[in-house]
């Protein structure tokens, strides 16, 4: 087989589960001879991405590598993978993170281990198959696959304490959301089919599909909750705290660097090419809802007396930037966006990385517990300190490229929106600083501080990768802007072509004497979608 | 030559990364002069450049270079990219000139530090950055620096970090410094919708045609980021920073707080003269500020006992005047009375640092005195810069201060008289500290007597070097003869374009010769008066301080108090805050938010234990509910 016409995207999506079932054949106490192979393919599906990005044609918008395999044909159902510069450099931060989770909890997890890796390995390939599915079956089968091993690997490695708590409001949260978003699909389903006369799940056949403005309305809350319960965004943030305190490291990495991807994704590829009006109307909440969760989540965050909870609401913060860029539907916003969502993924990650390195050492995650530690861990320190600037949005470092151009994308259209964002951008120095001097600079003031030992060759393995990549988007950001630019035009066009469809065909009744009326929805007037079909 | 001007900021990342990457066993006198080496090594380049652009044409003196696209999204286009003018230049020579010299005293200075690899990594990156800003051809370059600098800044007023008071005040710098970013930040954005370009020159060739002179867009520009230069100058409002920041140690003052990075404010207002030029309204603002802070922080200096703060109102305050001079126009002589400072004050830092290096840290300079005999060349050091400070002639504060004034008076009266005022006070409070440290009865702490020692040279030369040029750098702009002002004739071409729109409307300004040097001999009047003031009051009658204080309490402790300001900015902004948050945190999130989702949770299982009841297994129960059902529908047919 060519090399290019190998089904690579099946290749990387599915590697891991090769993994996972092979585990099936250990025996439960060699732990090191699984955490290699695991390694080994984790390692292979982030080669295998590689060879993605190689074969990627970065001036082209359309979706590339296209894989199609009929799966359901009587109900419209198919087996469809594709790629483009948005959902690219999601897939390489998630294959990048692979191998060094599975790195990272070398030494952390020593109970279940053959589940632990198991889990991990299923978990990646619902994981990446949501990012590259083209068929809203398959798409919905990702994502609720990866509910299950995140929800064990909360619910059985996480702190004792309250590790149920937190694993139970964890997936009830999002099964709320994602049953919504299932009604809303099937609705769009038959819909769709009805006025085509064809039933199909592929999303390109539904993109091309104008929705009423009712429908629209209604099915893109359904999608609206599924979603920003996963980013998540004020006032549906709750159960992040919990389960980002409560998972043990990894599953905080894993959770923070991707899953909430999931969320804002799931907007800049279904919710809004879907229900473009209705996405567009909902802008101004949108956004305000964003910027509260900026400035909401840099506050809260401040007083938080456990690091890992600090990490979790800065997430509210940085992904409010995230879901700002987006709903500003230029060029700089949505290319800041996603360049956010990959930074918060590298930055966060690595932060909850490095309290998990403390956490190993001290059992504790109590800011208070701390102080001093630079004198001890110098090296740990240095790390700290690089991702810690990262995540305030130094520039020289990634999280200035997206800040940067999530406010100037942001600016251009709505200044005001802008400039409160802005200000959240000195509520994150306070934070990360204050958390940071507190944890690592005075004197050490507990004895059991003198004697750590600072990190080791394992742990500079894990950390060294991110810091390449955090280092590289800040100093050259066009190796990733590129890529992604044709597809966020592409984006931006359809969206823009797509309103004024569904526009027209609202403005032109087929029958006569119908009236706009006020739906009940208070929030537009909308003509009667009955009459549409 | 001008195309390898980036290797002017190259070299100390260079350093910073040989030091930072490989330094781990290297003996303390290699890191010691690669840090300095690399920043030597920037200036030679700097100066071969000086050279080659003297030699060309005064109006061809622009130069951009472009290494590689930064950033290229949408409509943005930001390159790396660099701007070689006169006034870059000067700031090149400065940065790179002056910050060598810092470099290599601090190898003397810090000395047996345990963290002095860690030390010269941070001083060399810092002067990477400053470089970087000083020749970044955009705005969003200049950003790069100036929050690099800024970062700097932090790391190394934290530097003794162990020290709560020094990471306190690390933060402290940081997070005020954001507070004006967020200004610079927007007044960025608002650049770019306008112009769509980031870039100086593009920028200045399309402002007559995109702002309108006096127009509320770039007045709003112009103020924004003048928010960032109060920032990152310490002005008022967002100096209380600078004076936390001498928790750093003393180099860190001298290079940092006093000669270079507090400058970029100036610098970016210089280099956006022709902008600022366009909107009267912010030039009033930026000299008012810079006029009132140049005057408060002169009164707060007069009240400190502690060299360094003394030193640091000082710096305040001379900003100020830098400030009040753009904000009248006179944009050459406050970069004039900047490079002037920048060897003065450094020069008064590191000797001030030499006399806590032989005092074995002492700050107080209650606890000095008579130092003159055991630190001479400390002692005549320190002597030369205040005499440069204070505008004594022909030291170089002299020619850039008078020039300040002058140009004041011209604008405003009022201007010149809180310049004049504020000169007295520095006269005063810089010979003040003059008596009290070096003159007069020691009142050393025995430990302190004891470890006395001059410092060594590799200490006091880089102080007599900087002594010189305080004492010469203000012959290249002497006024009154024509083409005396080499400085000045210098800058020109880069401000004429603002000149041009200053002048436009006002009949060509021509000053006489006899209110030029009424006004020079007023200044060294005062300055001769804080001199007398101060040696009458600390060297002739000791006990007249303790009786002023006395008779003035109220007014002292305000004074002494900083006016309470710090103590104010935490009760309105950093109190407020956090204890907002808390409220936030324990009432919104965990009683709201999570009380509705645990609600939903609690009736959901209250109703499944209560329909629970109903399910019983007993036939007979079921029975009766099946009769109950049957009678209740038969009834409703019935009734119906």
């Amino acid at each position: 087989m060519e090399f290019s016409s190998f089904p690579w995207l099946t290749f990387i999506t599915f590697v891991p589960s090769v993994g996972a079932i092979l585990l099936l054949f250990f025996r439960r106490d060699a732990h090191t001879a699984m955490r290699a192979v695991a390694l080994v393919f984790m390692l292979a599906d982030f080669v295998g991405s590689l060879a993605v990005y190689g074969l990627f044609n970065p001036s082209s918008g359309a979706m590339q590598l296209q894989e199609f395999r009929e799966w359901v044909p009587t109900w419209g159902i198919a087996y469809k993978l594709g790629v483009d510069g948005i959902s690219l450099f999601l897939v390489l931060l998630t294959t990048l993170l692979g191998p060094i989770v599975i790195l990272a909890s070398w030494e952390d997890i020593q109970y279940r281990v053959k589940e632990f890796l198991v889990s991990l390995l299923v978990l990646q390939t619902g994981m990446i198959g949501v990012f590259l599915a083209l068929d809203l079956f398959l798409f919905y089968v990702f994502w609720e696959i990866m509910l299950i091993p995140m929800y064990l690997l909360i619910g059985v490695w996480g702190n004792p304490a309250r590790r149920l708590y937190a694993a139970i409001k964890f997936v009830l949260y999002t099964i709320v959301g994602s049953l919504l978003m299932l009604v809303a699909i099937l609705a769009l389903y038959f819909m769709a089919g009805k006025a085509n006369g064809v039933y199909t799940f592929d999303l390109f056949k539904l993109y091309e599909f104008a929705v009423p403005l009712k429908a629209q309305f209604w099915m893109f809350l359904a999608f609206f909750l599924a979603f920003a319960i996963k980013v998540p965004m004020f006032p549906f943030h709750t159960w992040l705290p919990d389960a980002h305190t409560e998972a043990p490291t990894v599953g905080s990495v894993v959770l923070a660097a991707v899953l909430l991807k999931m969320g804002t994704y799931g907007f800049i590829r279904f919710a809004i090419p879907l229900f473009p009006n209705a996405a567009l109307d909902a802008t101004w909440w949108i956004c305000w809802l964003s910027l509260i969760g900026i400035i909401y989540g840099a506050w809260v965050a401040m007083v938080q007396p456990d690091v890992k909870r600090l990490v979790a609401f800065s997430s509210v913060s940085h992904l409010g930037f995230v879901m700002l860029g987006m709903f500003a539907f230029t060029v700089e916003g949505v290319e800041g966006s996603i360049v956010q969502m990959v930074n918060h993924g590298l930055s966060t990650g690595a932060l909850f990385l490095l309290v998990g390195m403390i956490y190993e050492r001290r059992h504790t995650r109590l800011i208070a517990d701390f102080g001093g530690l630079s004198k001890v861990m110098p090296l740990y320190a240095v790390f700290f300190m690089i991702f810690t600037l990262s995540s305030i949005g130094l520039p020289g470092l990634n999280g200035f490229i997206g800040e940067f151009l999530v406010l100037l994308g942001t600016f251009k259209v709505h200044p005001w929106y802008a400039v409160i964002a802005a200000s959240g951008v000195i509520f994150a120095a306070v934070y990360m600083l204050w958390m940071f001097q507190r944890v690592m600079f005075g004197e050490i003031t507990n004895p059991k501080n003198l004697g750590l030992k600072d990190i080791g060759a394992r742990e500079v393995a894990v950390l060294t990768p991110i810091l390449i990549f955090v280092v590289w988007i800040g100093v050259y950001p066009n190796t990733f802007l590129r890529p992604m630019e044709p597809s966020v035009k592409n984006f931006l066009q359809m969206v823009d072509k797509k309103k004024t469809v569904v526009l027209e065909m609202e403005q032109t009744p087929s029958l006569p004497g119908v009236k706009t009326v006020a739906s009940s929805s208070g929030a537009r007037p909308a003509a009667d979608v009955t009459v549409q079909e | 030559m001008t195309d390898l001007v980036w290797l002017i900021p190259l070299f100390p990342l260079i350093g910073f990364l040989i030091n930072g990457l490989f330094g781990r066993s290297f003996p303390e006198k290699l890191i010691g002069w690669i840090g300095s080496g690399s920043v030597g090594a920037s200036f030679v380049v700097a100066a071969l450049i000086f050279v080659e652009l003297v030699g060309m044409e005064p109006a061809s003196r622009s130069l951009q270079k472009v290494v590689y696209t930064w950033m290229l999204s949408g409509d943005l286009n930001v390159p790396i990219g660099f701007l070689v003018d006169p006034l870059s230049m000067v700031m090149l020579l400065v940065v790179s000139g002056v910050g060598c010299i810092i470099h290599i005293y601090s190898i003397g200075y810090m000395h047996g530090e345990v963290g002095f690899r860690r030390y010269f990594c941070y001083l060399n990156l810092f002067v990477f950055a400053m470089l970087i800003l000083v020749s970044a051809n955009n705005f969003l370059l200049m950003f790069v620096g100036w929050e690099g600098v800024g970062l700097c800044s932090y790391l190394l007023i934290g530097y003794y970090y162990e020290k709560k008071s020094a990471s306190d005040a690390g933060k402290k710098a940081f997070v005020v410094n954001r507070v004006g970013d967020f200004g610079f930040l927007l007044g960025i954005f608002l650049i770019f919708v306008t112009f769509g370009t980031l870039t100086f020159t593009d920028i200045f060739a399309a402002a007559p045609q995109k702002l309108t002179q006096g127009g509320e867009l770039v007045t709003l520009i112009t103020l924004l980021l003048f928010v960032g230069a109060t920032g990152k100058s310490a002005q008022i409002p967002l100096y209380t920073w600078l004076p936390d920041a001498m928790e750093g140690p003393t180099p860190v003052s001298a290079l940092i707080h006093a000669a270079t990075m507090v400058t970029a404010g100036v610098y970016m207002v210089a280099r956006l003269s022709l902008l600022y030029a366009m909107a009267p309204i912010s030039m009033t603002v930026v000299a008012v500020i810079g006029g009132a802070t140049a005057f408060y922080a002169a009164t707060i200096g007069i009240t400190q006992f502690d060299i360094k703060r003394v030193l640091a109102y000082s710096t305040i305050s001379q900003l100020g005047y830098m400030f009040m001079a753009c904000g009248v126009g006179a944009f050459a002589s406050g970069i004039f009375h900047l490079m002037t400072h920048a060897f003065f004050k450094a020069l008064l830092f590191m000797a001030a640092g030499s006399v806590m290096h032989a005092l074995s840290g002492e700050l107080d300079m209650r606890r000095m005195g008579g130092l003159k005999k055991e630190l001479p060349h400390t002692h005549w050091t320190y002597l030369f810069g205040t005499l440069a400070i204070a505008g004594i002639v022909p030291f170089a504060g002299f020619f850039s201060k008078d020039e300040i004034l002058f140009y004041a008076f011209e604008r405003n009266a009022g201007f010149w008289i809180i310049g004049a005022v504020a000169a007295l006070m520095t006269s005063f409070y810089m010979f003040r500290s003059v008596f009290m440290t070096f003159y007069g009865r020691p009142r050393l702490t025995p430990e302190a007597a004891h470890h006395l020692h001059e410092s060594p040279p590799i200490m006091t030369v880089p102080l007599m070097v900087l002594a010189v040029l305080s004492l010469i750098g203000g012959f290249v702009g002497i006024p009154i003869f024509e083409g005396w002002h080499k400085f000045g004739e210098f800058l020109a071409p880069v401000f004429a374009p603002a000149q041009k729109v200053l002048k436009a409307g006002h009949a060509e300004g021509h000053h006489s010769l006899a209110l030029e040097l009424i006004l020079m001999g007023t200044s060294l009047a005062i300055a001769i008066v804080g001199w007398l003031l101060a040696k009458w009051m600390y060297l002739s009658k000791p006990d007249v301080p303790d009786r002023v204080i006395d008779e003035f309490k109220g007014l002292h402790t305000l004074v002494y108090n900083k006016y309470w300001i710090d103590e104010l900015y935490d009760f309105l902004f950093v109190n407020s805050i956090v204890n907002f948050s808390r409220f936030l945190w324990r009432r919104f999130d965990d009683l709201v938010i999570d009380g509705i989702v645990n609600g939903v949770a609690s009736i959901t299982l209250a109703w499944g234990r209560g329909l629970r009841l109903v399910q019983t297994g007993l036939v007979k129960d079921y029975a009766l509910s099946i009769l109950f059902g049957v009678v209740a529908v038969i009834g409703y047919l019935v009734l119906r």
